[in-house]
């Protein structure tokens, strides 16, 4: 089978170049490993909903059409408007067809499915950020007698065994799972390493709100002074519940559960944690005024200063005087231990030479080093919203052009030439 | 006509040769790998000099442009004589030098003029744990407190930003912070 250009992957990002593909009349395939929206469908918990608000998905030609702007997704309504945006945009969609390989095929690539080969002048990798769950080398330490899984396994509390559950990472995963885990009657203690702090709500306006207002998340990966550390921040410690309450460290030890430090190490059956605890919440905390300073000028300057509440800071995060440094995971208090560490993407299909030794693709925003090959979906790809529904689009269309620009070269050039006249 | 000319920030750090060998050093990850070497004689009682003038990194063997030595001992509190600083005393100052350079490395890359930086650390011990009085006491620092006063061109903010991200970045914050494994042999 033969396309112009093959799009791995059916979710927001594939279906927005899809769209951008479409609309440059670059003949094109869809290939979907599952179903369209496949990772929203098989590897996110029951009570999650998307972090951005509902109104904060505008992809190409489509975006929310409901009453409840400020509302938050849950996982079946955020498949359910993925999928309709497929079928919107009528999108070339093959479900079912796994790809097992991308290898170079003359000055074009071959792309090897479960279901047929598909030969192609350019390739689009739209398969995500989070394929595999990140869990560190020291998880093979922990005492057999523990239970151990990670956000994409997780679905409720009421899978868990009684008891305590160690719960590693504190951004948007680790702190709304903690909370909920908590909740259910479970003690929970939270190892907390490095986390971006933000509030779901600063001046009776929802955080993505400010920041795409102010140009924050439109910031371009060719402005920033350092990508490599931009594109590893870890992700915004948010929670899209109904109520819009922040979930953060303050609001977890309000209930109950107990902070400490990153886990450092486990000797013996007895976890370790980092003395740096203190220090992680004065920087999450730092950078969190440092946003909150931005957007106040930018209310000022943009004439908004008067249209919103005033501005006013959070309270510090508080961090028990001496947190606990160990933990004997011997003892029973601990049954389950979850690793919300953060995930990777996996490129073990990929046979075109372009990944790096920490299994990240090189790339110039989102244009890979192999010629015609595309990256998207990423973070920070090309812009900070380059890894959230609402900034597939922006980024869509800028490498659709890049890539329509590449096959036009292509076809002009004096090898091309020379074959066509040959013919 | 008055023009006036900005004095450049200048910390005495030579920041571009970090930015460089970073960006060096991400290449060629052999190149960074440092081992760092003490040598220590006993000399009597609780007093021993250590000795350091050598280490190895970016592929090679390195040396200082001299020989540094360092006395300790412990106070007379404790019998001793007290011809150098406690032990302990030595981590502290390796900690506060580790992070005063940091603070240094990280204004000078943010363009922020320092005018003083003091820091005062201290340590708190219960002695009955290396005395084996109580062996629910831990040896070591039951925490140890920083308090930097800083004279900067910086709002208090920028210059809380600093002393964090000097700890994020220090090798002697990580190694009191987190556990090392250490083999000790005897030959």
């Amino acid at each position: 089978m033969r396309a112009t250009a093959v799009v791995i992957g059916a979710g927001q990002a594939g279906l927005a170049m899809s769209w951008w593909l479409a609309k440059r009349s670059i003949d094109h395939v869809v290939l979907e490993r599952g179903a369209i929206a496949n990772s929203w469908k098989a590897e996110r918990w029951d009570s999650l909903r998307l972090l951005t608000p509902n109104w904060h998905s505008r992809l190409p030609g489509y975006g929310y059409q409901g009453d409840d702007p400020d509302g938050f997704r849950t996982m079946p309504q955020t498949i359910e408007f993925i999928e309709r945006y497929a079928e919107v945009i009528s999108a070339p969609v093959r479900t079912r067809t796994e790809v097992t390989s991308v290898r170079r095929n003359g000055d074009g690539y071959e792309v090897v499915t479960g279901q047929g080969d598909w030969r192609c002048e350019t390739v689009v990798i739209a398969t995500g950020a989070c394929n595999i769950p990140q869990v560190p080398a020291v998880a093979q330490a922990v005492p057999a007698s523990i239970r151990m899984i990670t956000p994409m396994q997780y679905r409720n509390p009421g899978e868990l065994e009684d008891g305590g559950v160690l719960v590693v990472g504190a951004s948007a995963s680790g702190t709304q799972i903690a909370e909920e885990i908590h909740r259910s009657g479970r003690p929970v203690i939270v190892a907390v390493g490095e986390h971006v702090r933000v509030p779901r709500v600063y001046r009776g306006k929802d955080i993505l709100w400010w920041m795409d207002a102010a140009g924050v998340l439109d910031q371009r990966y060719d402005e920033v002074d350092d990508i490599v550390r931009a594109r590893n921040v870890p992700s915004l410690q948010l929670a899209g519940y109904a109520d819009r309450r922040t979930v953060d460290l303050n609001s977890l030890t309000a209930i109950g559960i107990r902070l400490v430090g990153s886990l450092a190490g486990i000797n013996q059956g007895k976890a370790q944690f980092s003395g740096s605890l203190r220090n992680m919440c004065a920087l999450a905390d730092l950078k969190m005024n440092r946003l909150l300073n931005a957007i106040d000028e930018w209310a000022v300057e943009n004439g908004v200063d008067g249209e919103v509440d005033p501005p006013h800071r959070f309270e510090p995060t508080e961090v028990e005087a001496s947190p606990p440094l160990g933990l004997d995971l011997t003892r029973g208090e601990i049954k389950t231990i979850i690793w919300a560490t953060g995930f990777r993407p996996d490129y073990s299909w990929l046979e075109v030479p372009v990944v790096d030794s920490k299994g990240n693709i090189r790339h110039d925003g989102g244009v890979v080093e192999a010629p015609g090959m595309y990256l998207m979906g990423m973070p920070f790809l090309r812009r900070r919203k380059s890894s959230l529904i609402d900034g597939v689009g922006d980024d869509a269309r800028d490498l659709s052009a890049h890539l329509a620009s590449y096959l036009g070269n292509r076809s002009r050039s004096p090898q091309r030439v020379a074959q066509a006249h040959a013919r | 006509m008055v023009t006036t000319v900005e004095k450049p920030v200048n910390n005495g750090v030579n920041v571009q040769a970090l930015v460089d060998a970073r960006e060096a050093l991400s290449k060629a990850p052999e190149a960074a790998q440092f081992k760092w070497r003490a040598t220590c004689k006993w000399l009597n009682g609780t007093h021993s000099r250590s000795t350091v003038e050598g280490f190895y990194g970016l592929g090679g063997e390195q040396k200082h442009k001299t020989q540094f030595t360092f006395d300790s001992d412990h106070p007379e509190v404790f019998a001793s004589e007290d011809k150098g600083a406690t032990p302990v005393e030595m981590v502290l100052a390796g900690l506060a030098g580790c992070l005063t350079a940091g603070i240094a490395a990280v204004a000078q890359l943010r363009e922020i003029q320092l005018r003083s930086v003091t820091a005062t650390l201290e340590g708190g011990m219960d002695i009955r744990g290396i005395l084996g009085a109580d062996t629910d006491v831990r040896n070591g620092f039951d925490g140890i407190k920083v308090t930097y006063h800083i004279d900067a061109d910086a709002s208090p903010d920028d210059i809380k930003a600093l002393v964090a991200q000097s700890q994020k970045r220090s090798a002697v914050y990580d190694i009191i912070t987190n556990p090392t494994n250490i083999t000790v042999e005897v030959k």
